[in-house]
């Protein structure tokens, strides 16, 4: 029986924990596999396309980092700052920026924001989507021809 | 009038924003299409009014305790690398050539958001 538990028995439960603990590895090595990633491609989106990360960084947070869905998009505000802000000096440094547009079109989307985050509840949220999906869709046909 | 555009495209990016629908992706080619901004200025004013927004935001959800910092730098810190080197390519790309790569990428996203719509239902 002793040699039996020895022998088999605990040398079995060990290896069990081993291969748990491994399997635990993996997953964290290819979660931050993924992380890093997905902040080279947000990278990419804001750097060279000037927006559109946050689209990649809500999903993210909640499927990777397990961050429930009101948190993700808090959360995605806290990971895209940076991020913005480093590209954007770029931008100002290398590209002629026009300050007279910028503070006409900041103010508007200052209050834009302020009305969206009401409408938010009001709006169903579907129609407003599908609406966005046409234009985005119009637009991009628009660049392209 | 032109003012009143700027304005009125201001207004929309932001409640787009507002919604948490990427509002960049709508204020830049309207600012290109209808106004003729050139596509790299568009492109930096979008990174620009996102930030006092972002901030603004931020401070509320961080009172709030809505924001997890757990794991955040895995993404941040690639991030922001990338993001540097990406930025420096498209200032130095043709502005016609960044418009046309912007049309595909915008196509790509509404494939996305089609994809993501059915999934949700």
């Amino acid at each position: 029986m002793l040699v039996y538990l020895t022998l088999v028995k605990i040398p079995s439960i060990l290896n069990k924990n081993k291969k748990k603990q491994d399997n635990n590895y993996v997953k964290k090595f290819k979660d931050k596999l993924i992380l890093i990633l997905s902040g080279i491609a947000i990278g990419i989106a804001n750097g060279f396309f000037g927006g559109g990360g946050g689209m990649i960084c809500v999903p993210l947070l909640e499927k990777v980092l397990k961050i429930d869905n009101k948190k993700s998009h808090s959360t995605a505000l806290a990971v895209m700052l940076p991020i913005t802000l480093l590209s954007a000096i770029i931008y100002i440094l290398k590209v002629s920026i026009s300050w007279d547009i910028f503070g006409i079109v900041c103010g508007g989307f200052v209050l834009g924001g302020l009305a969206g985050a009401i409408l938010l509840n009001k709006l169903n949220g579907k129609i407003v989507r599908f609406i966005f999906i046409l234009i985005i869709l119009a637009a991009g046909i628009r660049l392209l021809i | 009038m032109e003012i009143a555009l700027y304005i009125i495209f201001g207004i929309l990016g932001g409640i787009v924003g507002g919604m948490g629908m990427g509002g960049g992706t709508l204020l830049i080619p309207l600012l290109t299409i209808f106004l003729s901004v050139e596509q790299k200025v568009a492109q930096g004013i979008n990174l620009l009014v996102f930030l006092p927004m972002a901030v603004v935001a931020l401070i509320i959800h961080f009172k709030n305790k809505m924001v997890v910092t757990k794991g955040i730098w895995w993404i941040i810190i690639p991030g922001v690398l990338s993001s540097v080197g990406f930025a420096f390519l498209a200032s130095l790309l043709n502005g016609d050539v960044l418009k046309n790569l912007f049309g595909s990428y915008l196509i790509l996203i509404a494939v996305y958001e089609v994809c993501s719509l059915i999934f949700e239902k």
